[in-house]
């Protein structure tokens, strides 16, 4: 029997959930908190049931104090427990930034080696569902920036569900960023998925003209964009970076250095962003391979908007995406 | 002064404790002025009838989290006068290898889990520290210390509430020396009854005079016992720092009367005359303590001139664990 035939149909917000339950039932020191977690059953729905099966002892509905129960999910871990804190959107861990930072990123470090926080954060991030600009931001790239953190952006079933094994067994701090548009994405998780690495970029699709490096909700624009200019007869490579701290330069260097034209497709923002990041490192290691200067595809410099249209034009969009890379791939400037 | 009167070693291990932490911060006063220790650097002066009163009835199991001003709270519990000098010199060889300083004291094996510079920031760590041994079935308190200046960050009033909504066996000790940092408690809090908040989140509290050791031990007794049993306890302390905030201070915000006020009411002074009123102490107890001091601390600062300085190949070690899994 093949791992398809053995797969089973399910929504990203299934296959996370499958992973959280999967966790709780494999390791009696996890238990979930977070607002809305439990009697509500999680803002997006992700955990709808798990308080029916695991009791309020491990699915804990928590007041809205984001530092508070952030820093209680530090000392929870100091403590020996492993938590997994839900934010239910990155832009509320702003209100918990001084635990993450200040303390869940430094102690390691600060107390000379001897106190790691094994904790996990997991946020709902991204625009794109007309939310404005409070409740549309993209922070894992900000994330990124803070040393003694692990920032990864599953945009794939396997990853939804896998990486938070994986996160959870990692000593450190883990903050998962689920796309809030993904979670209604349809597919097929093998009935075999277990751990996904939380260390790699992969190649998505393999191409030969250009590559986009990519992640999250873009993940899945940028191969709607591949799969059109193919049509066209530009073969274009997708790496789905995956793993934003610490970036994958392996995987990124390869597929630069094959193809000698890379677009970065950000819904961050420009400025100090992941993609600024990326494109540096690409000019430090791989400068001579480069054919084109790297292209980059970010959301506007500007709060999220409502109106659709402003909000559909500040993000990337596939059809921006396919303008970028034939810009790459035919200009001679 | 407490009507429960100690026996002759017990006073006599009161007064060693408050004592050390005065000699060893005196000592670290010359320290800072001759630059081996640098940084921020606050002083307890003034307040060690606090830390050694509470720290007196805590269990090997319980766990203590602290602020920046720390370091009598790091030897009461009994982190070596050695490993924290040394840590203020920024040698490897002090507690935290010389990457906290002053401000970020820690221990793992007396469950001392730091030296918080950021105010309030250790009361959500506390409560999820509780929340751990809870969920555990251990049977240990974790006791959080801050100044009042912390009442007024939104983590206090959280922590407080999450942890009686939770039934956690915290016990938040608010050391209430007037001042967050210059700035008068009357100018920041429009109720300055600090225990009495927790009322409002069905925190038991109580408020006791931070200069006397005793009374704080004995309120810490009947706290621990409350929180020993799954709930949380607030416990105000009353006291007064006779030094500036910091190294960096001025002083510009209190009169010099009101310190020598307070200085009548030093706790070591107030302790030991007391005892020695009715016989439990004597001069000699007292020579014979600062003898021993003097000898420990003197041993410190040597410990700290010979320790070495962390190889700046290992600058980058433990900001992620070495091969470690969860």
């Amino acid at each position: 029997m093949s791992a398809i035939e053995a797969s089973r149909k399910m929504t990203f917000r299934d296959a996370v959930r499958e992973g959280i339950r999967s966790a709780l039932q494999n390791d009696s020191r996890v238990f979930l908190m977070g607002e809305d977690v439990g009697h509500y059953g999680g803002c997006f729905a992700v955990s709808r049931g798990l308080l029916a099966e695991f009791g309020k002892e491990r699915i804990r509905d928590t007041p809205l104090a984001e530092s508070t129960f952030v820093g209680a999910g530090i000392g929870a871990a100091l403590g020996g427990m492993r938590p997994i804190v839900e934010i239910m959107t990155c832009n509320f861990s702003l209100l918990a930034l001084d635990q993450i930072m200040n303390t869940a990123a430094t102690l390691l470090h600060m107390s000379g080696g001897q106190f790691n926080v094994p904790l996990v954060i997991r946020l709902a991030t991204g625009g794109g569902k007309q939310l404005a600009a409070q409740h549309s931001h993209s922070l894992e790239g900000w994330y990124a920036h803070i040393p003694g953190i692990k920032v990864v952006t599953p945009a794939t079933l396997e990853d939804g569900y896998g990486m938070l094994a994986t996160a959870l067994a990692d000593p450190d701090p883990v903050l998962i960023f689920e796309n809030q548009t993904l979670y209604i994405m349809e597919g097929e998780l093998p009935a075999n998925a277990g751990p996904a690495d939380i260390c790699s970029a992969q190649v998505r699709c393999e191409g030969k003209d250009a590559s986009i490096l990519t992640y999250g909700a873009s993940l899945h624009k940028s191969l709607e964009a591949a799969a059109n200019l193919a049509e066209q007869g530009i073969s274009v490579e997708v790496v789905d970076l995956r793993v934003l701290r610490p970036l994958d330069d392996a995987t990124i260097l390869r597929s630069v250095t094959k193809t000698h034209r890379t677009l970065i497709v950000d819904e961050g923002w420009r400025s100090g962003g992941i993609s600024a990041e990326i494109a540096a490192r690409i000019q430090e290691q791989a400068f001579y391979e480069l054919d084109r200067p790297v292209a980059r595809l970010c959301a506007a410099e500007v709060p999220i908007p409502y109106a659709k249209h402003l909000e559909q034009a500040a993000l990337p969009q596939v059809e921006t995406i396919i303008a970028a890379v034939q810009n790459l791939v035919y200009s001679h400037g | 002064m407490s009507l429960l009167m100690p026996d002759h070693d017990l006073a006599r291990r009161l007064l060693w404790q408050m004592v050390r932490i005065r000699r060893f911060e005196e000592k670290c006063i010359e320290m800072y002025s001759t630059q081996k220790i640098r940084g921020f650097m606050h002083l307890y002066i003034g307040e060690e009838a606090v830390a050694t009163g509470i720290i007196e009835q805590m269990r090997l199991e319980d766990a203590i989290v602290a602020t920046y001003r720390e370091h009598g709270q790091a030897l009461a519990r009994g982190v070596s006068a050695g490993l924290i000098m040394a840590e203020m010199f920024g040698k490897q060889e002090g507690c935290a290898r010389g990457r906290g300083g002053s401000m970020h004291l820690f221990d793992a094996k007396t469950r001392f889990y730091g030296g918080n510079a950021i105010v309030g920031g250790g009361l959500p760590l506390a409560v999820g520290l509780a929340l751990a041994d809870k969920m555990q079935n251990r049977q240990a308190v974790t006791v959080c210390f801050f100044g009042e200046g912390a009442v007024a960050e939104g983590e206090f009033h959280e922590s407080l509430n999450l942890s009686a909504l939770w039934q956690l066996p915290v016990l938040f000790v608010c050391e209430n020396n007037l001042y967050a940092m210059g700035t008068a408690l009357r100018f920041t809090e429009s109720k300055m009854d600090i225990a009495s908040k927790g009322d409002a989140y069905g925190v038991t509290n109580a408020v006791v005079d931070g200069m006397d050791v005793l009374a704080v031990r004995e309120a810490a007794q009947n706290a621990l016992e409350t929180a020993r049993r799954g709930q949380p306890f607030l416990l105000e302390c009353r006291t007064y720092r006779f030094r500036a905030h910091s190294m960096f201070d001025a002083e510009l915000y209190r009169t010099k009367e009101e310190v020598v006020q307070w200085k009548k009411r030093d706790p070591i002074t107030l302790f030991f005359d007391s005892m020695k009123t009715i016989s439990i102490l004597t001069e000699a107890d007292l020579i014979a303590v600062e003898a021993e001091i003097t000898k420990e601390v003197d041993e410190s600062v040597a410990f700290a001139e010979v320790g070495t300085w962390e190889p700046v190949d290992d600058l980058t070690r433990f900001v992620y664990s070495e091969g470690k899994e969860s």
